[in-house]
């Protein structure tokens, strides 16, 4: 019974992965590579039920602390250049290029 | 489910040089805390070069002490031979950069302030300075220390974050233009989150497929799990993705010019350098340890991925009019030749040798772009760094020992006989050879001469034009600066000359292979 869990988990993953490439905002953005790491979560549990060992559920909270760690460092690097840009679009930041 | 935890049993003494960095890191947080502001880079500068040194020392400790046969720490962590090797190359590579770190002109005064504002004028005639760059700098080296190290897929990952974030944070540091340097910062940590998602997700199914995510017990479930391989060839590619990326071989080497350009010009240097020295190590170890009986399958993929690399690389770096571009192409096109050595495995003796190969490139290629880069901050135009090459022009004429250390440099990454470049090389290339890669070393051999012809380009830009009136002055570099121009050419000359001592040494690293 543990494969719609982890269909669900490949469908979040495969929206966040769209996401990321199709929005322009960089908190937007962002919040599609959460949804990445979720999706992954879900597929640590899945697969710690389906093979009878805790590793994948203590795995689960690694990555819930990798990703608070990575929504502090991220806001930082957005919330400055939305300050100095007037703008979180992820196209409006294009001084580096060729 | 079975839910009994054992205490687990970490072997300290192995972990010493890795626990001594993230120690004075965290020290490093305090004094920022707690000590006065004057007092602050005053403390910072010798607890960094210290932990350094210190860690260095334990290193070689260990590796004079016998290598362990064991993975430390639960399996969590593989201290052998090639492990300790780049431990040392990462510290003294880190150690260097540090020294160029410490000009704290390169970085800005105060991060929060707008570029151009009030506040910006004031941090700068207060001459504040974010002297945060030490501890973010000691956590991104201990992530770089434990990511080659990490003989699970945790654990790696964890180690990937850790030496990620705050190189995130100090690309976008930079004293002179900031809006550049902000961009990249953006860009490096969206894409790079996006990679690691990547990772996490190959492996969540590795995890799926083998029930574990060690290493040694994935490559155990190789032979004898059947009827999963979609989980095992989708989790290997996802973590084939993360990995590539971090190496920037194309077709994820976008980021690197970007970043590289933007960022502060020593922090490119210490990413250059260190990052690569560790992902590399990272990429070996998750291939040749845990998808080592995937072999097969997973080297035509990295055949196709190095011929891409290299020739993306070598391509795209001629079209380049910026030097810090340039130096990132001509990184992506090295990532490429060292993917030509990852291809190489075979019998045990057939992967000591490429594994040696690798490790001596890895060492005299990071001395080599870390002197470039303390070079690049030495060129300065008014507004900052004379980047765009054209103001390099008639530099040679200008100030000849500058612009004759530089094209020493260049010749290096190029390959010539008597640079450290050649035989970094040619024990790959030679590996490739006697791993049945010959098509992939020719066209890394002609990749090798395109590459050739732009860094000899610059360099003839250098001495036979006429050096523009208005310019770029050559600053009177400081004692730090000075000295990683000069450990940099130094390490750069001998290994080219004297390559046997070391060419022994990763050798005698690389003969007992990774442990398992």
């Amino acid at each position: 019974m543990t494969t719609h869990y982890l269909v669900l988990s490949a469908l979040l993953f495969a929206i966040g992965g769209v996401g990321v490439l199709v929005r322009r905002n960089a908190i937007v953005v962002f919040m599609c590579v959460e949804l990445m790491l979720n999706a992954c979560n879900l597929a640590f549990v899945t697969f710690a039920r389906q093979n009878g060992n805790l590793d994948g559920q203590l795995i689960a909270f690694f990555v819930m602390i990798v990703a608070a760690a990575e929504v502090v460092i991220g806001l930082a690097i957005i919330v400055t250049i939305f300050r100095t840009r007037r703008s979180a679009s992820v196209d409006d930041a294009s001084l580096l290029k060729y | 489910m079975n839910g009994t935890i054992e205490a687990p049993t970490i072997e300290y003494a192995l972990l010493a040089p890795m626990l001594v960095v993230f120690g004075a890191a965290i020290v490093g947080v305090l004094v920022e805390a707690f000590a006065p502001r004057y007092l602050r880079s005053a403390i910072h500068l010798p607890l960094t070069l210290l932990s350094l040194a210190g860690a260095f020392a334990l290193a070689v400790w260990q590796a004079l002490k016998g290598v362990p046969t064991k993975p430390a720490a639960m399996g969590a962590v593989a201290v052998d031979g090639p492990a300790l090797f780049i431990w040392g190359t990462i510290l003294v590579l880190a150690f260097v950069s540090v020294l160029l770190i410490k000009d704290e002109e390169h970085f800005v005064g105060s991060a929060a302030a707008l570029p151009g504002s009030a506040e910006e004028e004031q941090s700068l005639v207060e001459r504040a300075a974010h002297t945060e760059v030490y501890p973010l700098l000691l956590f991104a080296v201990g992530g770089m220390l434990l990511f080659p190290a990490a003989n699970d897929l945790l654990v790696a990952f964890v180690a990937l974050e850790v030496m990620s974030l705050p190189l995130y944070l100090l690309c976008g540091l930079a004293r002179r233009r900031r809006l550049l340097s902000q961009e990249a910062a953006v860009k490096y940590f969206l894409l790079g989150a996006f990679s690691s998602a990547f990772f996490l997700y190959g492996t969540a199914l590795l995890y799926g497929y083998a029930g574990s995510v060690d290493l040694a017990k994935i490559n155990l479930a190789l032979g004898s799990v059947g009827g999963q391989d979609t989980l095992l060839y989708i989790g290997a590619a996802m973590l084939g993705v993360g990995l590539l990326f971090k190496i920037g071989a194309a077709p994820f080497q976008a980021w690197k010019p970007d970043v590289y350009q933007g960022s502060p010009t020593p922090i490119t240097a210490l990413m250059a350098s260190g990052t690569l020295v560790a992902a590399f190590g990272a990429l070996l170890r998750v291939f040749w340890v845990g998808l080592g009986g995937l072999d097969w399958d997973w080297r035509p993929v990295f055949y196709g991925v190095a011929i891409l690399t290299m020739v993306v690389g070598a391509i795209l770096a001629i079209t380049q009019t910026d030097i810090k571009r340039m130096l990132a192409y001509s990184s992506i096109a090295h990532g490429g030749f060292l993917l030509v050595g990852v291809i190489a495995t075979g019998s045990a003796a057939q992967n000591t040798a490429a594994l040696s190969g690798l490790l001596f490139y890895l060492v005299a290629y990071g001395f080599t772009t870390v002197g470039a880069f303390a070079v690049v901050t030495m060129v300065r135009d008014a507004g900052g760094e004379a980047w765009h090459l054209s103001r390099w022009a008639g530099l040679g004429k200008r100030s000849p020992l500058l612009a004759g250390t530089f094209a020493f440099f260049l010749l290096a990454f190029a390959g010539i006989p008597l640079t450290s470049g050649f035989f970094g090389k040619y024990a790959v290339f030679q590996a490739a050879v006697s791993g049945g890669a010959l098509p992939l070393v020719i066209v890394g051999v002609v990749a090798s001469a395109v590459a050739a012809f732009f860094y000899v380009r610059v360099i003839v830009l250098m001495f036979f034009s006429d050096p523009a009136a208005d310019g770029p002055s050559v600053v009177l570099p400081s004692r730090g600066t000075a000295a990683v121009v000069g450990i940099a050419a130094l390490a750069t000359v001998v290994l080219g000359v004297f390559p046997q001592p070391l060419l022994d040494l990763a050798h005698s690293a690389a003969q007992s292979l990774f442990v398992r």
